[in-house]
This record gives structure tokens, C-alpha cells and sequence, in this order.
């Protein structure tokens, strides 16, 4: 529980970085980190083909999609950069503060919950929970990602002349 | 529940609402369109966990991974599509302030 505890602390240091940082690409790369450190604390759960996922797509695809929108835009003026800069330290300095007062709060708030859970399944194998009992979920992802891909093809499409 | 286990949930419970908590601050505050995606990202992030948290503390780990996987393949493409859509914006109006959605049309 200790380094689960760690790592859920780091991982909400990372999410905090990637909001705090001004630069876009810091970002990207805090953001990369927290998944990381989820993807961890799913292998320290017994979660291993859900954490393969997380780092694989939201770790890695999603990274390079961040990382290409960033290099497809350019940079702002430096003037025009260091004046947001301090609007944004205005913006954004609750942030910390709420987050120690929201922790603070709801760990002094514990009581002891009363949750009344299902039993757990005889299916306990991932396989035979995806391929046999959810199949269904199988067709609704592989139609998202068809959805997905015709947005992506409608977005990047050319004009009648070809640019 | 028992009281171990009660105390694991709430543990949990406190990182799934401070990762809330930032995703939601990130996309109330910011005027970026990137940094609106960054914030749903965390808010996925903070449901993936919980997702996964609930089916260890039930025993229901199998099902629990399979719905975390469904929601990570919506949250990819969902990126993918408001990643178009953001380019697309940034050719139009040559900037990411989200304040110039005001004046689009249709």
C-alpha cells in the first residue's frame, strides 16, 4: 500500500505539472509521465493487460498526436509569450492550494464506507471476460475507431484542387 | 466492506477527486485549446483508475480491465478527432484561444 500510495502521490504531481507548466511540450511530456505512473500502479493491482494498454496508447499514440498538433502550430510572439505567462501564474496559482485543501479535507472527512459489492465472477480470466462474455464491446470499439479514423479522413481532406 | 478494505476505497477515492479536481480546473480556467484536451485527458485518467480500483476492491478485476480498455479506445479516439479539429481551427484563425470559437459560424 506504501507504493501504491507513492505512486498515486507522483501521479498527481504530474497531472499537476502538465496543468502548471507554460509550455505546451512540457506538458505533453508531464502528461506521458502520469500515465505512466498509472500504468504502474495498474501492474501493482494485478491490471497487466490494462496497464499494456495505457502505456501503449495513452503513454505513446496520444503523446505523438499531442506532440504533431504542437509542431503543426507555431509559437507566439516572445512579448506576447512572457505577458500571458504572468496571467497565467495568476490564473492558475489556486490550483496547488485547492488541491492541499481538497486532499486535506476528504482525509479528515473519512468514514468508514458501507458499499454493498457484487460477488466476483467465476470468470476471472481476462481472455475468456473480452472474447466470450463482452463480445459486444468488441464491435462497439472496433466501430469508434472506424468512427474515428473517417473524422480524422473527413478533417484532413483537400479541396477540389488538391491542397 | 470491511474496515481495511473500506479504508483502501476512501484512499483511492481522495487521488480519483484531486485528478478531478485538476482536469476540471485545467478546463474551466485555461483558454488553450490543447490545454482543454489535457484536462479531459486527466479526467479519463482519474476514471480509468477509479475503474480499475473498484473491480480490485470487488474481486471483478477481469471485467473491470475490460472496461477500462473500452474506455481508453474511446479516449484515443476522441484525442485523435478534437486533435483534427484543432488543427483545422488553428488554419482558420492562426491562433488556439479558445475565445475565437465564439465568432464561428454554424
Amino acid at each position: 500500500m506504501n507504493v501504491l500510495l507513492l505512486l498515486l502521490i507522483l501521479m498527481v504531481l504530474a497531472g499537476l505539472w502538465s496543468i502548471l507548466t507554460s509550455l505546451l511540450l512540457r506538458a505533453t511530456i508531464a502528461l506521458a509521465l502520469t500515465s505512466v505512473l498509472l500504468t504502474v500502479v495498474m501492474f501493482q493491482m494485478n491490471a497487466p493487460l490494462a496497464a499494456v494498454f495505457e502505456l501503449s496508447v495513452c503513454a505513446g499514440l496520444i503523446s505523438v498526436v499531442f506532440i504533431s498538433v504542437i509542431s503543426l502550430t507555431h509559437r507566439q510572439p516572445l512579448k506576447e509569450y512572457l505577458a500571458r505567462r504572468q496571467k497565467r501564474i495568476l490564473r492558475f496559482w489556486p490550483l496547488p492550494v485547492l488541491l492541499l485543501v481538497v486532499g486535506v479535507g476528504l482525509s479528515f472527512v473519512h468514514r468508514p464506507v458501507h458499499i454493498m459489492l457484487p460477488h466476483p465472477t467465476a470468470f476471472g480470466d481476462i481472455r475468456i471476460m473480452m472474447w466470450q462474455l463482452r463480445r459486444l464491446d468488441l464491435f462497439g470499439q472496433i466501430l469508434v475507431l472506424l468512427a474515428g479514423v473517417y473524422g480524422v479522413l473527413i478533417l484532413f481532406r483537400g479541396n477540389k484542387n488538391g491542397n | 466492506m470491511g474496515i481495511e478494505m473500506s479504508q483502501m476505497f476512501w484512499t483511492f477515492f481522495i487521488f480519483f477527486a484531486l485528478l478531478l479536481v485538476e482536469g476540471f480546473y485545467c478546463i474551466i480556467v485555461t483558454y488553450n485549446f490543447l490545454r482543454v484536451l489535457i484536462g479531459l485527458e486527466l479526467l479519463m485518467k482519474a476514471v480509468t483508475l477509479f475503474i480499475i480500483v473498484a473491480g480490485y476492491l470487488s474481486g471483478n478485476l477481469a471485467l473491470a480491465q475490460s472496461i477500462a480498455i473500452t474506455v481508453i479506445v474511446i479516449e484515443v479516439v476522441v484525442v485523435v478527432v478534437a486533435a483534427g479539429i484543432i488543427i483545422g481551427f488553428f488554419r482558420e484563425y492562426d491562433s488556439l484561444n479558445i475565445k475565437n470559437a465564439r465568432s464561428m459560424k454554424g
